[in-house]
């Protein structure tokens, strides 16, 4: 018995001491629980450690508070400018689920990029920008105590005669700025800000997909709650010239994501779906030509609204991950497989499935 | 410059005066034959007409956001009436003025039938309808499914028909609700009901807590019973507080403190945290339930409690 134990000892010691030895820490990150921002901050540091021929990070601006945002480039590196897609999540302080979508899904493209030949050929013609919380101040001011969690906006402080805290980020983008759905009125929790980019973390997104307008093919933009996936524009007067192009690829990632367990995420425009708004990034991205560009709203649909269970992490991440994958994957195979039949064959494909499958409701 | 107005002309979509203009950008030394001329002034003044329009002409909203002005005033509220919400006949189910309809008739649902094991939610909108009505207001026709809490999506859908009347007054009226759910008089008081009222109902029973869920959306199994509670009396505010402008859902419990029973009703006090999705705002309320088997929820008491976002700046 003794002895078993000793050697059960010695071949932990042996394990713990190769991993150490190789550098690689494997402290296990824990994906389906909310985390801090220090922490995530910290992951952030550990993924660009653990895959530096894939993982870089840059620093594209600061908060209000004068953090730096910061964002994780992943792909395999060229000499010559990539093709990009663009993610950030948590906008918004209160919507916790959706940084942590985040931290999964570059776990998930990190963790299957050797392995998939899809996530391969996607590392190697795409670049992905990726920012887990880009209102970090909020995030922050979000956790500070059981009164502080329900906060939406940024921490900037009020101008003028006003004497609230914060602007609405979503509504602070120069796209139909201050025309529907936002209220001047500082204290509300859809302010759009005394001005368009106003807000230094808007003006930081802003400056970033301007420079970069050239490369991005996908904007996409990670929100909670409601379980929709909004296409441009929020001004009800105004349509985007790719609409049935967007909702096609919206409707399939919505089939995507129904196939994983079940949930029915509505496709559409806001003013259809959700309601009228004005300023926010997604608006801003197509406005400049990104021609893919969706704001998703993850779990749920008003039970536990911003306060999502921690149990309902992973699943909610699994299902949003194969709608994101849908929706990039769609937009890679039309611009680097050439072959457009491909492309069209695929999406009439789910397209007829889902008729098929809706069909059957009735 | 250019490029902000190649932005805005994308922006007002229309394709032959876009196309023309850009044209017009990208080779300023073509020469221009009289037809493209003509349309190149036409566009011209079609542009700078619709950068006019572009300027925001009226005040979106500038009263007090909901937290702090309280009780909804659908006069003051939302600034646009979208197309869809005067169209008399068939709605998308899918958009949102029939699931706001569907929502208001789920509150109704719930306050005459919800209970400590039994919480209703919208599953889908099947089909809907609305019309003008001759006193003043909007009625919505609605077909709909439900599930209940909390067994959820496991557990059966009901299927329901409502008749949501919101009525457009001065000041602010409940919308009016009939409802039809099948099943529905089968459904009787659960034995977890049952079990719950009893170990609760006892004299020495003081239950309290704050903040359920809790930040990280868990919640004890011991006070999920008390949280659904909490909920089917939100609904009762919920409900009169309901316009085509709002669309309400519970946030959070922030207290519950257990009162001593009356008259064989378990007696709960709740500050409760109300999510209005239009607006965005959070806006709290104190109320003052009642809950027996026999009798299901009602709301003895209720308080709006103006939470004005924190003020920082100290006086000058």
């Amino acid at each position: 018995m003794k002895g078993s134990v000793m050697s059960l000892l010695v071949a932990l010691a042996l394990v713990a001491q190769d991993r150490l030895a190789g550098g690689q820490e494997h402290r296990s990150y824990d994906y389906t629980k909310y985390h801090t921002m220090d922490e995530i901050s910290a992951w952030m540091n550990q993924m660009e450690r653990e895959n530096p021929d894939v993982v870089s990070s840059m620093i594209y601006g600061q908060t209000y508070e004068n953090r730096n945002l910061t964002l994780l480039k992943i792909g395999f590196t060229r000499s010559t400018p990539k093709k990009a897609v663009w993610m950030d999540c948590g906008i918004h302080a209160r919507e916790w689920i959706s940084p942590a979508f985040c931290q999964h899904f570059v776990k998930e493209i990190l963790g299957s990029y050797q392995t998939d030949p899809k996530v391969s050929m996607l590392f190697k013609n795409l670049d992905f920008y990726v920012t887990p919380v880009l209102n970090m101040d909020g995030y922050i001011y979000s956790w500070k105590d059981n009164t502080t969690r329900l906060w939406r906006k940024s921490r900037s402080p009020g101008t003028g005669n006003c004497t609230c805290i914060g602007t609405d980020l979503n509504r602070n983008f120069y796209a139909n700025w201050g025309t529907v759905g936002i209220s001047r009125n500082c204290c509300s929790a859809v302010y759009n800000g005394p001005t368009p980019l106003s807000e230094p973390e808007a003006k930081a997104v802003n400056d970033f997909l301007g420079a970069h307008q050239n490369q991005l093919l996908c904007y996409l933009t990670i929100h909670s709650y409601g379980q929709q996936i909004l296409i441009p524009y929020g001004h009800p007067n105004i349509s985007a010239p790719n609409y049935n192009d967007l909702m096609e690829v919206g409707l399939a990632a919505a089939n995507a994501i129904k196939a994983v367990h079940g949930k029915s995420y509505k496709v559409g425009t806001p003013p259809n779906v959700l309601y009228a708004l004005s300023g926010s990034s997604s608006d801003f991205a197509r406005l400049i030509g990104i021609p893919y560009t969706f704001t998703v709203e993850l779990r749920d649909e008003g039970h536990y609204s911003f306060l999502l269970p921690e149990d309902q992490i992973q699943p909610t991440c699994e299902e949003a991950y194969q709608g994101a994958m849908s929706i990039i994957n769609y937009i890679h195979d039309k611009n680097f497989r050439g072959s457009a039949s491909t492309v069209t064959a695929t999406l009439w494909t789910t397209l007829v499935a889902s008729w098929i499958s809706s069909a059957n409701v009735f | 410059m250019q490029s902000v107005i190649r932005t805005h002309l994308e922006s007002v979509s229309s394709h032959s005066c876009y196309a023309t203009e850009l044209s017009f950008i990208n080779s300023s030394t073509r020469r221009r034959s009289p037809p493209e001329w003509i349309m190149k002034t036409f566009c011209s003044v079609w542009l700078l007409l619709s950068l006019v329009e572009l300027r925001p002409a009226l005040p979106v909203s500038q009263e007090t956001p909901l937290a702090c002005r309280g009780p909804a005033d659908p006069a003051l509220q939302q600034p646009e009436t979208p197309e869809e919400m005067d169209t008399t006949g068939d709605l998308e189910p899918t958009h949102y003025p029939a699931r706001r309809a569907a929502t208001v008739a789920l509150h109704y649902l719930n306050t005459r039938h919800g209970s400590p094991y039994r919480v209703f939610g919208l599953q889908q909108v099947h089909k809907a309808s609305a019309e003008d009505v001759a006193a003043g207001g909007r009625k919505y026709s609605l077909d709909f499914s439900v599930t209940t809490s909390p067994s959820g999506s496991a557990g059966p859908a009901l299927r329901c028909s409502a008749e949501v009347l919101f009525p457009r007054t001065e000041q602010h009226t409940p919308p009016d609700v009939q409802l039809n759910c099948e099943a529905l008089q089968q459904l009787n008081s659960t034995a977890e009901d049952e079990a719950f009222y009893q170990k609760y109902i006892t004299p020495d029973s003081a239950v309290s807590a704050q903040y359920l869920p809790d930040s990280y959306g868990n919640m004890s199994e011991d006070m999920q019973p008390f949280w659904r509670l909490a909920r089917v009396a939100a609904s009762f505010i919920m409900l009169r507080e309901s316009s085509e402008n709002t669309e309400f859902n519970m946030a959070q419990v922030a207290s519950i403190t257990q009162q001593e029973s009356s008259e064989k009703q378990l007696m709960l006090d709740y500050v409760v945290l109300l999510h209005d999705l239009p607006s965005q705002e959070i806006i709290q309320w104190k109320l003052l339930a009642s809950w027996s088997p026999d009798s299901g929820v009602r709301v003895l008491q209720m308080e709006w409690q103006p939470r004005c976002p924190h003020a920082t700046k100290p006086p000058n």
